[in-house]
This record gives structure tokens, sequence and C-alpha cells, in this order.
């Protein structure tokens, strides 16, 4: 039931100042299922201890999904914001970001020292990309049982995402996707830009992306 | 004359993070009581005489020549008109996210003296100002205030629902006389005192706005508002 009686409605919103500073935002993207919110929990935990974090998420978002951070990032559900992307996930990262960039600054209001911000977009296709306006850098993942030829497909996310993560790399022999097609395929096509192939279950901490991240922070923080 | 800002702030296109709200659109889908063209264009033209109305009335009052001066006692006369908290905070929501993009397309003093008045303007406040500081009429502000009170509700309605967007689209355009009544009464009214503006009531757009919010902390939803 809804209460309308004034008497007992909730405050009207209160938003404190904006305190300064501004953390570096790094967007995770890539396809439905791909592993993006189990590679935040992953780079949550590992560099909790390192990192002063707090997260936005464009993911449908459900109590399950706060739990399963809570549970499984050490994360407390106030470094976690999460965004209605209007039934448009690739519009909310890219056309436009301002719902996102308010959710940002929101938890950078609320917790005034972040170093990062991660954040995580909507499963979409491969079309997907984050505005520079909104982050700074970009990692897009794609997982082995999406297919081998996805690298292959292109896409402005998988060739131009600052790193591109090959997830699930222990269901490759199980699935029958050739990693080696994977990889070769994903540098080929991206140059220069670099690929990690990972797997959580191998590796639940993702310290190659973790360290990439930490790279990333330093880089941008230095730049600024 | 409608010039460009009435046009670009009406614009689905304008990235002002309008594209997060449905307006009430979404709880009445999930409720049942949208299920179609037709009932759709109820919804829609029963939001546009009750809170398009009122946003359109504020808005042409902020676009006046008057505006800049009295910002403070029109953001109290919407809160005042606008019962639900769930709608004052989606208004003031859309205010704040459209801030940024005007900001960087229409820098103005009266501008910051909406936001001196409250960090997070009311978005029809915020649209009255900018169309005002553009050299437009308070109506130009009212139509374009008045067109998105339904073009929103009926874009979500295309997306939760798979309406043919053409026959939403013929919706909206059905709702032209409304619309022109709306306009023409906050154009007449722009210049008055703020406490004198209309005052229509929608309890039941007021109590969605609310079980909206309520429903966001159980399950899934896909709009802000």
């Amino acid at each position: 039931m809804v209460s309308f009686d004034p008497t007992v409605a909730e405050h009207d919103h209160h938003d404190p100042a904006p305190t300064g500073g501004r953390a570096v935002r790094i967007g995770i993207g890539g396809p439905v299922g791909s592993g993006k919110t189990a590679l935040v929990a992953a780079l949550a935990r590992s560099l909790a201890g390192r990192v002063r974090l707090a997260v936005v998420t464009n993911d449908i978002y459900t109590t399950e999904d706060a739990d399963f951070l809570r549970r499984n990032a050490v994360l407390p559900p106030e470094r976690v914001e999460a965004v209605q992307t209007g039934c448009c996930p690739h519009t909310a990262i890219r056309d436009d970001i301002t719902a996102n960039l308010d959710a940002i600054e929101t938890l950078e209001e609320r917790f005034g020292d972040l170093e990062l911000v991660l954040v995580e977009s909507g499963g979409d296709n491969l079309t997907a990309v984050f505005s520079r306006g909104l982050v700074d850098r970009q990692i897009f993942v794609v997982d082995v049982a999406g297919g081998d030829k996805v690298p292959r497909k292109g896409g402005p996310g998988v060739t131009t995402a600052d790193l591109l993560v090959i997830n699930k790399t222990d269901l490759a022999p199980l699935v029958g996707a050739d990693l080696g097609v994977m990889t070769g395929d994903a540098a080929r096509i991206r140059g220069e830009l670099p690929v990690i192939a990972q797997s959580l279950v191998q590796d639940p901490g993702a310290a190659e992306v973790g360290a990439w991240v930490c790279a990333q922070v330093d880089a941008v923080r230095a730049a600024v | 004359m409608a010039g460009l800002a009435s046009l670009v702030l009406a614009d689905a296109r304008f990235p002002g993070g309008g594209h997060v709200h449905s307006g009430g659109l979404e709880e009445a889908a999930e409720r049942g009581l949208v299920t179609g063209t037709a009932s759709l264009h109820a919804f829609l033209r029963g939001r546009l005489r009750t809170a398009g109305r009122v946003a359109a009335c504020a808005a042409a009052a902020a676009a006046h020549p008057s505006g800049p001066d009295r910002l403070g006692a029109l953001d109290a006369a919407l809160d005042a008109r606008t019962p639900s908290l769930a709608q004052r905070e989606a208004s003031r929501a859309q205010g704040r996210a459209a801030l940024r993009a005007v900001r960087a397309a229409w820098p103005s003093p009266a501008l910051d003296a909406l936001v001196a008045v409250h960090r997070r303007p009311h978005h029809p406040l915020l649209v009255g100002v900018v169309v005002g500081a553009a050299g437009e009429p308070p109506a130009a502000a009212a139509r374009c205030v008045g067109y998105l009170a339904v073009s929103g509700p009926a874009s979500a309605a295309v997306r939760l629902l798979g309406l043919d967007p053409f026959a939403v689209n013929a919706a909206i355009v059905a709702l032209g006389d409304d619309l022109d009544a709306v306009t023409d009464e906050a154009a007449a009214l722009a210049g008055g005192d703020p406490g004198d503006l209309p005052a229509p009531g929608a309890p039941l757009l007021d109590l969605m706005a609310e079980s909206h919010v309520h429903h966001h902390r159980e399950r899934v939803r896909l709009f802000a508002s």
C-alpha cells in the first residue's frame, strides 16, 4: 500500500553541496551474460584495500544484484548507485549520459574522496560504447560461451575499447570455443590495444584486469 | 513564433536525461491501465490537461520578461501544485539533469538566478528560463513543456508495450487542440501572480508516481519515474 497522507510523507531530498575532486571513471560494457557484474564484483573485492571506489550500475537492477555485490564484493550498498535507462542501455552510456553523470556526482558528493568509479553498462550489443564525456577509460567484456567469432565481428566495443576482456576461459573446452581464434582475431582487429583472457573461476580476484585498472587510475590522475 | 531553443529542448535527442522518465506510464502499464493505443491516448490527454497544464503555465511564467524576478515564487508555486513527493523529485531530477546540457548551450544570468533559487530546479522553470532568455515568447515555452508532458510517456509506451510507433505518434498529434488550449491559457497567465496559476489535481497520477518509487525498492523498474 502506498500512503498518500502528506503528514507521513518523507522529506524532500536534500542535496549536499559538491565537495570538489573527481574520481577516475572506468566504463565496463559488453553483451548480456558476458560477466560484467562478476568482473565488477571481483574488482571491488580485490581493489578494496588499494583504491577508494564506488560503482554505478546500469544493469536491470534488482535486490538480488545488490545482495550479490554485498555478499561477493565487500561493497556496502551505499557505494552502489543504480541508474534506470528507460529500456535503452546504450542511450544512457552514449547519446544521453546525463543520468550516469548525475549518479557519479551523487557518489562523489556522498564520499568526497573517491578515487575510482566503475560504471557498469546494461547488457547490450556489440555496437555499444561509452561516451568519452562519461568515462576516462572503457573495458569491453565478451565471453567464450558467446561464440568464438565475436571478436572477429568487431563493432566499436571490440575494436575501440581501451581493454578487451575475454571472459570465462575455463568454459572454452566445454562449449567448443577456440581461445586461440578469439585472442588472435582480437589482436588483429585491435592492433596495439590490450586484450586480457581470464577466468574468474581460476582467478577470482581478476588480478590482471585489476592491475590494468590501477595503472589507468594512476595515469588519468597524473594527467589531470 | 517558435525558435531554436524550444525546438531543441523538445527534441527526444536532446541529451537532458529525459529518456529515463516515463511520466507515470510505466506504473500505469504495469497495472494494466494502459494496454494499447486507445488507453494510451486517454492517459496522455489526462496527463496533458493536469500535470502538463501546471508545467506549461509555470514554464510560460518563467519565460515571461518578469519571470527571472519571480523564480522563487514560481518554484514555491510548482511545489505547492505537485502534492506527490515522487513527482517533485522527478521534476527536480529532470531539471538538474537538463542543466548540464543547457549550461553548455545557453549560458545566461537568468539561468544562474534559477540555480540560486534551487540547485535542482524544476524542469518547467528551467525550460521557461532558457526559452525566455533565447528571446522566444512564453507560449513557446508552454508548448514545449506541454508537448514533453505527453511525448515522454508516449515514447515509454512504445518501448514498454511494443505499441505501433505510427499509431502512438498519431495519438500525440491528435492532442493538438488540447495542446493549443494549454498553450493559450499558459501564455495568457504568464505575466500574472504565480499564486494564481491553475492547480488542477490528478490524484491517480500522484498515486502512481508514489507507487512507482515504492515498487522500485521491491522489484525492477526500467524508468526513473
